[in-house]
């Protein structure tokens, strides 16, 4: 390809122009309303720079949510292109490049940041922590994320978007079949973010396993902490694999080594199976933690403790291990074996057991409660019936001989949007609704909550069961049309529907944030719900220093036992307290690793190699530099408290 | 902070003993890298094409100088821990230096291996065998030259600073994967080489 080429300037498509005209004029709209409002100031102070562990969460979030939307754009491009038979919306080239957006930014850069949020700001609190163990290296994991979202967010209007699916299977992402520097950028994309992944794999194990307060031991932390622990120690198993597996796809790509050819020895199915031994255990990664927020707020809605505590560490720790043994059901058709299929296919269906578990677990706890129905609780209610849905699908795949017939085709779609949707989805607006108020000190409005939980749940149900009778049917996925014939168009514009109330739910929820903004009452208190947790035992919004004294915790349910059995959570005095400095270079870092990553995108070796040196500069200064932090005073602490907690006090 | 008298240096504030934990578990991350490297490496290592294989290109000579040289260099930063631990500061200084000495003429050895492939027709880009090999080796040499300038900054930070709770840390860190590397490299020496050659 000509060098200019690559950047895919001239453009043949006029939306291409339209949409860097967009993001022109956005990026001026935010560059001067921050002057004319002079906030550049509070941006790179109270936001930019800062390392505390609920700023960096609420960023998360952020990003998180417009990802939802990215997302969701090419969702219903997608579904409006499939609506009816013969459609020409889109091209082939442009469907191929969608769906590949699509799934990319869902897992990795909506899913992922969205779990990330609710650990970010729950885990520290739910143990009694001030902060994380590494409040810095936490900033430099948003950064990093942040940066590789933004980089594969960029390539539709710079040089195209990836089209290899976000599998990117080789050979098809080969330069051969792959000719835009679109799988650069994907490849790029992931290898930074998921390095700030890492990142935080590390820093949450060791705050859960060194930071919790006096008295809880291991089987005294809440569930949501637990799912964070597991969550983690697979992220730090996994991780690494995709980061040898995209290396070896960079070379590939740009130095033309043969790990994944089809000539001089390389193997595609390399590719595969590295991206699957990492792949699959993402999908716990996402649905632990979300099964741990269910956990937290079917406890407090039921207004009980957790049926089977031990059981629900047990299975998360037997689903952690299992996840790592089923990577290949991912191809049981790609010519394996009856023998390597049979394992697998038992291994993978052993994990419906330790889920079968939690379930249960969960219906129990309600049958003895006493049941309050918030937005919260709604979301968790009406998660059990899908994701159910969605889990004995997966079995029925898990059978490898029953696979060769709707493999590939719209049933997984369905499969596997069911279980994500409800699984993750679901549990990450429910925990948005359950711990607004603990963010922002005020409550989302529940009617509309409710309302739109109800929209999104029945759009999903109908935006993909369809697919199920049209994957049986033979629709296969990935194909951007078909005729009319083949009698595929009822049940794709039924689908066509279903995603249009998903989108009207989503944007209901936008709303819901704005109405609230404007409408709800302040100062709801530190325990809106009567919860039953440390972390409704701080003020809300929470001080910088989470708590002002430590507390001391005799079980799981810290907060409970305070409220109504006369434990002294709080026993010890006031003492001065250390907290971490602000530091500036966790972002300076990233937006180095963004020029990096896109001078690599394009073969430009001057500024990789000029960026190269930026990170180690980086990484020397942080090794020179001194930062002992700061001591808040006793006396500043108390009075932020008694100004926080009112009368509470 | 609160130092605590009764533990190591290395361990005495609460920062040093999250900073350790969490190098350990950094530690399991590379030992996952490495692990599929080595699996990457497994799988390929009979698919040469056109390349040559293991056995045409090994050359015992120089991967037996770097292991004794990276073997001897885990031994003298074992020591140079020991001398920390007595609170021989310049001792300690001393044998970090001859470590970190000791690394740079490895990686001098590896250079000269890495020419000598290309120069036998075993590039980056000649087979899938080759490219899992120096993919591997070179992650390996790069840990090594990675490690070499970050002790560099520790063996500045001791002498500028003395030894602090703080350096007293990072030198320990440091220690703990240099370690590592040694041991990775004794994997490599065995399934690589060894099982490559006979
Ligand atoms: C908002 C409603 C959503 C709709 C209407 C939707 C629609 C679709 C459609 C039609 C496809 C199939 C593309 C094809 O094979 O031709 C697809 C694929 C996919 N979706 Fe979604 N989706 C939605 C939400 C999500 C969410 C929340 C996630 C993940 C958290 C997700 C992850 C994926 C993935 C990973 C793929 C596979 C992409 C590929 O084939 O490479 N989707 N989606
Ligand atoms: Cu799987």
């Amino acid at each position: 390809m000509e060098y200019f080429e690559r950047f895919a300037i001239p453009h043949p498509s006029p939306a291409i122009y339209a949409s860097m005209v967009a993001i022109g004029l956005t990026v001026i709209a935010i560059i001067v309303g921050l002057t004319y409002f002079k906030k550049w100031g509070y941006l790179w102070h109270e936001w930019l720079t800062t390392v505390d562990h609920k700023r960096i969460g609420i960023m998360y979030l952020i990003s998180a949510l417009l990802m939802l939307f990215r997302g969701g754009a090419d969702a219903i491009m997608m579904r409006a292109q499939m609506a009816v038979p013969d459609n020409t919306l889109l091209d082939a080239q442009h469907y191929n490049e969608i769906f590949t957006t699509h799934g990319t930014v869902m897992i990795i850069f909506m899913a992922m940041p969205f779990i990330m949020a609710f650990m970010n700001y729950i885990v520290p609190l739910q143990i009694g922590a001030r902060d994380v163990a590494f409040p810095r290296l936490n900033a430099l994991s948003f950064w990093l994320f942040f940066m590789g979202a933004m980089l594969l967010n960029i390539s539709f209007v710079i040089g195209g978007s990836p089209d290899a699916g976000w599998t990117n299977y080789f050979p098809l992402a080969n330069n051969e079949f792959s000719q835009s520097v679109g799988t650069n950028y994907y490849l790029f994309a992931l290898q930074i973010s998921g390095l700030g992944t890492l990142i935080t794999g590390i820093n949450m194990i060791v705050t859960i396993l060194k930071m919790r307060a006096p008295g809880m031991t291991l089987m005294k932390m809440p569930m949501f902490t637990w799912s964070s622990l597991v969550a983690n120690v697979i992220i730090v198993f996994a991780f690494p694999v995709l980061t040898v597996a995209l290396t070896m796809g960079t070379f590939d790509r740009l130095f033309a080594t043969n790990f994944f050819t089809t000539s001089d020895g390389g193997m595609d199915m390399l590719w595969a199976n590295f991206f699957w031994v990492w792949g699959h255990p993402e999908v716990y990664i996402l649905i632990l933690p979300a099964f741990g927020i269910y956990s937290e707020i079917i406890s407090t809605f039921s207004g009980r403790n957790l049926y089977g505590y031990k059981s629900m560490v047990g299975s998360m720790v037997i689903i952690s291990f299992l996840s790592f043994l089923v990577w290949t059901h991912h191809f049981f058709t790609m010519g394996q074996g009856a023998l390597t299929n049979s394992i697998f296919s038992i291994t993978t269906m052993a994990i419906a057991v330790p889920t079968g578990v939690k379930i249960f677990n969960w219906l129990f706890t309600l049958w003895k409660g006493k049941i309050v129905f918030t937005t919260p609780m709604l979301y968790s209610m009406l998660f059990i019936p899908t994701f159910t849905i969605g889990g004995v699908t997966g079995v029925m795949l898990g059978m490898s001989a029953a696979d060769y017939q709707y493999h590939n085709t719209m049933f997984l779609v369905a499969h596997f949007h069911m279980v994500i949707i409800p699984g993750v989805v679901f549990a990450m607006l429910a925990g948005l609704h359950y711990y607004w108020p603990k963010m922002f000190g005020f409550m989302l409005n529940e009617k509309i909550g409710k309302w739109t939980a109800w929209i999104i749940a029945m759009s999903t149900l109908l935006a993909f069961m369809p697919m199920f009778f049209s994957g049986l049917d033979g629709q296969a996925r990935r194909m951007y049309t078909y005729s009319a014939s083949t009698g595929f168009g009822l049940w794709n514009m039924l689908s066509f529907i279903g995603a249009i109330g998903l989108t009207i739910g989503f944007i209901l929820i936008v709303y819901n944030v704005i109405y609230s903004i404007r409408y709800s009452p302040r100062n709801v208190g530190s325990d809106p719900w009567d919860a039953r947790t440390l972390e409704w035992a701080t003020p809300s919004p929470v001080p910088y220093y989470n708590f002002a004294k430590v507390p001391h915790v005799i079980s799981t349910e810290a907060l409970w036992d305070a409220k109504y059995r006369q434990h002294d959570l709080f026993p010890e005095p006031y003492e001065k307290i250390h907290m971490p400095n602000n530091s500036g270079v966790p972002f300076i870092l990233g937006c180095i690793f963004f020029a990096w990553g896109f001078s690599f995108v394009f073969g430009m070796w001057i500024p990789t190699i000029l960026t190269t040196i930026g990170i180690f500069i980086c990484m020397a200064h942080r090794s020179l530099e001194k930062d002992p932090g700061h001591y808040v005073p006793v006396e500043k602490v108390k009075a932020t408290e008694s100004k926080l907690r009112g009368s509470q006090l | 902070m609160k130092i605590d008298q009764s533990l190591p240096l290395e361990y005495s504030t609460q920062q040093n003993q999250l900073n350790i934990l969490g190098f350990w578990v950094f530690i399991g991350a590379e030992i996952m890298l490495f692990g599929t490297l080595f699996a990457g490496y497994f799988v390929l290592v009979d698919r040469t094409g056109n390349g040559p294989t293991g056995a045409d290109i090994f050359e015992i000579t120089p991967v037996l100088f770097e292991t004794f040289i990276l073997l001897t260099s885990s031994f003298t930063i074992g020591l140079g821990i020991h001398a920390m631990r007595k609170g021989y500061t310049k001792a300690m200084i001393g044998f970090y230096i001859l470590t970190l000495v000791l690394g740079i003429v490895f990686i001098g050895f590896e250079v000269y291996e890495f020419m000598h492939y290309i120069h036998v027709g075993a590039g980056l880009q000649t087979s899938a065998f080759t490219a899992a090999l120096l993919t591997t080796l070179g992650t390996h040499g790069a840990h090594v030259t990675f490690g070499v300038f970050w002790g560099m900054f520790i063996v500045y930070q001791l002498i500028q600073r003395g030894l602090t709770p703080e350096t007293a840390n990072k030198s320990f860190i440091f220690s703990l994967y240099w370690h590592f590397l040694d041991v990775v490299w004794i994997f490599i020496f065995s399934f690589i080489y060894l099982k490559g050659m006979v």
